[in-house]
């Protein structure tokens, strides 16, 4: 008796998903006007899929993010989180499908094209550039200065100074201004990668398990970052501490071997079968 | 980190010691023949592979490609001023049809078709530019760069990087030296070219042709048949170039001026690395070296940068090979062989990858060392032989990487610093 409550209770669940992601599902950008889309879409996917050696790593049809949103993904190891990074922002090229972005194609645009029309990203491990400091770091990811004869002749004016000193001063880090990134802590090398993604004010935010390594104050405070920030920008955040996940409080979406599994609060994933599955691997 | 002002004095006082060593001292020296003109000659010629190492540490210290065809960029520059060299030198060849005088070193190795007799020889199209010393040295930069360009253009946009530019730019000496060994290029195979007497004479910056100028020089001399040097009645072309006035590459005031132009270049170069270095762009190549992909996320396209960096490493590189071979007088496909590409490595890393004054250090230091242990000398004990110098320069390359990762720079830095009681010592940090 109780078990069939439960797995009563289960299927309704699913319906419930189904219809969250049947709202990508009537919404296809190939089909549609572009400023109709765009205007409800930062970012959206159309049958978007990768295989490595006949492994399909991401096999997603429909998925979008809308203007303004904060979404976190979550996911098994293997599930594809990263992998849809590298497809949005160019580093991997898709198999088949398309990705759309502010109302354009960037399909087959290259990283940096890609960078420039403000898809900003931090990577798992926290990048940054060892023989550069703080400061240099800071420096280089300025919007605005990526060619090269800009950079030969100009020097950076007092207000773009005045910027990388605010942003220091926000993370605890004015007191390394001038120290090479290779002597920071792994705590203070996350702050400056995300430092890094911040000044150079991208639109949409990709962060790849910001909180991977910090300690639990570092964690918090990662977090409270990440609400600041997305209080202008659309953040796409990855991470796999659940505790950290509750803090953002967030819409979730859960991949799993590639695919969209589902889509809903924290909490509802908590409750849900399918996902608790793919987690626990039952 | 020490203040900015505080380095910038830090690093011009080694600046302005070199400067006085290199303008002042060795002049001098040679003036009261403590030196010999030899010597002098010698030290301007490692000068120039003081060039070449910067171009390379520029690449490779900074940017973090490890270019293995810097010798290719050398001897374009090398042969386009030895072409100019060999126009104005030499009493022997003939003059051709077109009224151009065969250079002597070509006409020794022209390869004939079958049926040709020597007076069929012709200059051919390419040598003809460099009749006029200003185009020379331009195209002696040009032709470096465009290559580096069109090389680089391919190879950076398509991500060949690490290893595999190593041995793709490997490859390419290679087969630079093969086609400059080759009879029927016309540049003289693997003789070379040679027979250089005079630089700069002043038909070479006015004149575009050799018949322009032997009417400019008939016209200033006004019949006067006692030119007629090989009195066959007649004033042409042979005459007026044994008569051909310029700096004599044997005199030894040009030997001196030609080793304080290097010094000068030497320094030119040394000033424009270190703008380079210090600019905005030095941070991006720095930023390169330490992590390529990442760069691309912000916006940036290394290969723009790579590009550049490889083009004014092969300009450098041009410069240098310019600057070689009126002080060596003689430029052969050996000078291009795959080996010295390799060396240039050798002299950047011994002296300090990296920094710009550790090339040049490294460069002059293993070229003396070169000169001084590849001759025989006898300590009583033991003799040494030159055979032994391979085995030397390995054994110095093996400790300096092991125990002096930074190059020869550190113990001048070190040694620098426990002079000045300078406690916060920190060589990455200096240029």
């Amino acid at each position: 008796m109780s078990a069939e409550v439960e797995s009563g209770s289960s299927n309704s669940m699913v319906e419930q998903e189904n219809m969250a992601l049947k709202e990508y599902r009537n919404f296809l950008p190939s089909k549609i006007k572009k400023d109709i889309w765009s205007s409800k879409y930062l970012l959206f996917v159309e049958s978007l899929s990768v295989s490595f050696d006949g492994f399909k790593a991401v096999d997603i049809p429909h998925f979008g993010i809308k203007h303004g949103e904060l979404r976190v993904i979550i996911g098994p190891n293997g599930a594809g989180k990263t992998t849809f990074c590298d497809l949005v922002s160019g580093k991997t090229p898709p198999s088949t499908g398309k990705v759309y972005y502010d109302g354009k194609n960037i399909t087959q645009m290259d990283e940096s094209d890609i960078a420039l029309m403000g898809i900003g990203r931090k990577f798992q491990t926290p990048t940054v550039f060892d023989s550069l400091s703080t400061y240099e770091n800071l420096l280089l990811a300025l919007p605005g200065n990526q060619d090269w004869q800009d950079n030969l002749l100009k020097r950076e004016s007092g207000e773009e100074k005045n910027q990388i000193l605010e942003i220091l001063e926000k993370v605890n880090l004015s007191k390394c201004r001038d120290i090479p990134a290779k002597s920071l802590s792994h705590g203070q090398r996350q702050w400056l990668a995300i430092s890094a993604l911040i000044i150079s004010k991208p639109k949409l935010l990709l962060v790849d398990e910001p909180a991977a390594g910090l300690t639990d104050l570092e964690t918090e405070r990662t977090a409270d970052l990440l609400m600041e920030l997305a209080e202008d920008h659309t953040l796409v955040v990855i991470e796999h501490d659940m505790d950290f996940v509750r803090r953002l409080g967030q819409k979730v979406t859960v991949l799993n071997e590639g695919r969209v599994l589902a889509e809903g609060s924290l909490e509802e994933m908590e409750m849900n079968e399918e996902v608790m599955e793919a987690y626990l691997g039952r | 980190m020490k203040p900015v002002a505080q380095q910038l004095v830090e690093s011009k006082r080694s600046l302005v010691l070199l400067a006085i060593l290199g303008f002042f001292i060795l002049p001098f020296l040679y003036s009261i023949d403590v030196l010999s003109i030899g010597q002098i000659n010698m030290i301007g010629r490692y000068m120039t592979f003081a060039i070449l190492a910067l171009g390379l540490d520029l690449l490779w210290g900074y940017v973090g490609i490890l270019s293995l065809c810097q010798c290719t960029f050398f001897c374009l520059g090398a042969y386009a001023m030895g072409m100019h060299l060999a126009h104005h030198g030499g009493p022997e060849g003939i003059i051709d049809a077109n009224g151009w005088k065969l250079p002597a070193c070509l006409f020794v190795v022209y390869p004939y078709d079958v049926g040709e007799s020597s007076g069929d020889a012709l200059v051919p199209f390419f040598w003809k530019p460099f009749w006029n010393l200003p185009l020379t040295i331009l195209l002696g930069l040009l032709i470096p760069v465009v290559c580096s360009f069109v090389l680089g253009y391919f190879v950076f946009r398509s991500r060949v990087r690490g290893v595999y530019f190593a041995i793709l730019s490997q490859a390419i000496a290679v087969a630079g030296w093969l086609v400059f060994c080759r009879n029927d290029v016309k540049l003289c195979g693997t003789n070379g070219l040679t027979r250089f007497d005079v630089i700069a004479p002043a038909e070479s910056l006015t004149t575009f042709h050799p018949e322009d100028a032997k009417d400019q020089w008939i016209a200033s001399h006004d019949g006067d048949m006692g030119q007629d040097l090989n009195s066959d009645g007649k004033l042409d072309q042979l005459d007026y170039s044994m008569a051909e006035v310029g700096f004599s590459l044997s005199e030894p005031n040009v030997q001196l001026s030609l080793y304080l132009l290097t010094l000068t270049c030497l320094f030119g170069s040394f000033f424009l690395c270190k703008w380079i270095v210090n600019s905005r762009l030095g941070r991006v190549l720095i930023a390169i070296r330490d992590d390529e992909s990442t760069l691309n996320f912000f916006g940036y396209k290394p290969h723009q940068y790579k590009i550049f960096a490889f083009c004014i490493a092969a300009a450098l590189a041009g410069l240098a090979g310019m600057l070689y071979i009126p002080q060596m007088k003689i430029i052969t496909p050996s000078n291009m062989e795959a080996v010295r590409s390799v060396l240039v490595v050798v002299w950047v890393a011994v002296g300090g990858r990296g920094t710009l004054r550790g090339a040049i250090l490294g460069a002059l230091t293993v070229n003396l060392l070169y000169n001084y242990l590849t001759s025989e000398h006898d300590y009583g004990l033991f003799s040494w032989s030159p055979d032994y110098w391979p085995i030397f320069l390995g054994i110095a390359f093996v400790l300096v990487v092991l125990y002096l990762p930074n190059g020869l720079i550190e113990v001048v830095d070190r040694v620098k610093a426990r002079l000045g009681n300078n406690s916060n010592f920190n060589p990455i940090e200096k240029v």
